[in-house]
Order: structure tokens, then sequence, then C-alpha cells
């Protein structure tokens, strides 16, 4: 028979209200997100009409305020700015052929920070996140568990994920299951 | 898991964000309304499937989105090499040899870890 003296019984929705955790993983303030698809030729004016010069290294990310661009395919970009943010407006000035579609709604952000944040993210997100491989303002397009995600190296201990709406119950439960995995 | 390179992200990635998408450099004939209805079924559905080194298609998905070229071993499943989509098909041979190069020289990396254990 299977001793469970010694085992704690844990509220299946009690996962991220443990005060003892290491990381909290957060809802991210609500915020306009483009994704951005266009040439390499078209750049340069993108650029420009945005304020921040668009990445075109994989897996990286630039920041100009409160925008951000990060990297996510050799012709695709996620924008990210506050909720109150004129960036639709912005890149309506680029006159260069691209495609920019609002995606505000599409996506939540979830934060995860504290120490051994990236152990939390590891818990279902395959990529190697050592600092060396994945530096702060690394982006990149990836898995977490059984959903896709867009991860986001804020800091060092601190990242960003953002997953499509109808994800966002299990992708929240998930990484407060981690967490407290990471706690233990 | 295996570890596969994407020649646009330009780095290993794991296996979980690619998904195959079968088999490289079939190219649709410009006018099929002159093939015969066998080529074009050829050309459509038989896939040649060897055991050993293919060329296949591979979709970095759930990554940078790209679709690109690998060379595959089917029976080890090892990677030879990957390259961009459009680029013409790598030399079978000069890939085996370096492969082979690498190998002795990996080899000749571990004997002295082995001398130690049998000491």
């Amino acid at each position: 028979m299977v001793e469970i003296i010694g085992a704690t019984r844990l509220h299946p929705l009690q996962a991220g209200h443990s005060s003892a955790l290491s990381v909290s993983v957060t809802l991210a303030e609500n915020a306009t997100r483009l994704s951005l698809r266009a040439r390499e030729d078209a750049i340069p004016a993108i650029s420009k009409a945005l304020g921040l010069s668009l990445p075109t290294k994989p897996k990286t990310s630039t920041s100009e305020g409160t925008r951000s661009a990060l990297w996510l395919g050799p012709d695709e970009w996620l924008i990210i700015d506050t909720a109150d943010s004129s960036v639709v407006a912005d890149i309506a000035k680029a006159k260069v052929l691209h495609s920019a579609v609002d995606i505000s709604h599409r996506n939540i952000g979830i934060l995860v920070s504290g120490k051994g944040a990236d152990a939390v993210v590891n818990g279902g997100c395959p990529q190697d996140l050592s600092l060396a491989v994945f530096p702060v303002g690394a982006a990149s397009r990836t898995v977490l568990g059984k959903i896709e995600i867009v991860l986001w190296r804020l800091a060092e201990n601190e990242f960003r994920v953002e997953c499509w709406r109808s994800f966002s119950n299990y992708a929240y439960a998930f990484l407060q299951e981690s967490a407290r995995d990471v706690a233990v | 898991m295996l570890l596969i390179k994407c020649p646009y992200c330009e780095e290993e990635r794991p296996e979980l964000e690619f998904r195959n998408a079968g088999e490289a450099h079939l190219v649709r004939n410009s006018s099929i309304i002159e093939q015969s209805d066998e080529d074009f079924a050829s050309y459509l559905y038989f896939r040649q499937n060897p055991k050993g080194l293919q060329f296949e298609r591979w979709r970095h998905i759930h990554g940078c989105g790209r679709f690109f070229n690998a060379v595959r071993d089917s029976v080890s499943d090892k990677f030879l090499t990957v390259y961009k989509a459009g680029e013409p098909k790598p030399e079978l041979d000069a890939l085996l040899s370096a492969n082979a190069s690498q190998e002795v020289a990996s080899v000749k990396k571990r004997a002295p870890r082995t001398k130690k254990a049998e000491l």
C-alpha cells in the first residue's frame, strides 16, 4: 500500500496562492500589439515611422521608451506598447509595402519574475534559457507545454510570456503549477 | 530530444518547435497539361522514402515559421546539414566525407577519457 502520511494535500485551485513562492506569476497590463510582416527593403521606412529600429538578428528585440519590437522571423515582428499607445496610427504613416495587424486583444501577457524564473518557464519550454544562450532582451516564438507562446526575457529573472487569449487559462495555470514545483 | 539547426534562426532548437514537411526538391511541371497522368501522379503522390540519406523539407512552425531543407539519415535520425529553401541540393559525397572527418576528430578527443576510465 502507498504511504500517504507524508504527502501534503493541495487544493487544485490553490496552485498559485502560496506566499512562499520565490517566483511570481502575474498578469501583464493590457497592451497594444501589432503583428508586422515586411520585406527587408521596407525595414528602414517602418523603423522611421515607429521611432525604433526593427531588430534584424534572430532571437533579438529592440526597445524605445515603452515601445518594443520582437524578432519572430526573417520578415515578421511583434510590436508591443502600452494600451493607450499611438503605434497603429504611427505605422500607418509608413508608405512602403507591409502588413500590420492589430492583435492587441488576441494575446495575453503573463509576467514570470523572481529567482528561478527560467526554471519555471523551462517547466514547459524546451529551449535553453541560460543567460549565455538566451540573454536579457532575447525574444523567440516557442512552445510551452501544449501551446505556442512568444517568450521575451525582460531581465535576468524576469520573463514575459505572450500567448493567445483562448490559451491563457492553460498558460497561467501551467506557470503557477510550475512555480510551485520550483519553490519545492 | 533532437536538436535541429534552423538556417534562419542560425542556431539549434528543440525538435518540438519543428514539423516535417515531406520530401524536398519536388518541382511542379510548368505545363501540366502536356504531362501524362502517370507523370503527374508520380509528382503528386509517389515519394521515394529511401532507407538512409534523404532530402526533406522541414518547417520551424513554432519558431520563425520558415520552411527549410535538410539532409537526414532515416536510420540514425542524424541531420547531416540544413540549408535555406531555394538553395541548391548539397553534394552528398562532400557532406559524408566532412561528416566522417568530424567523427574521427571527436573520437580522437574522446580517447584520453576512456584511458582514464580503464585506470
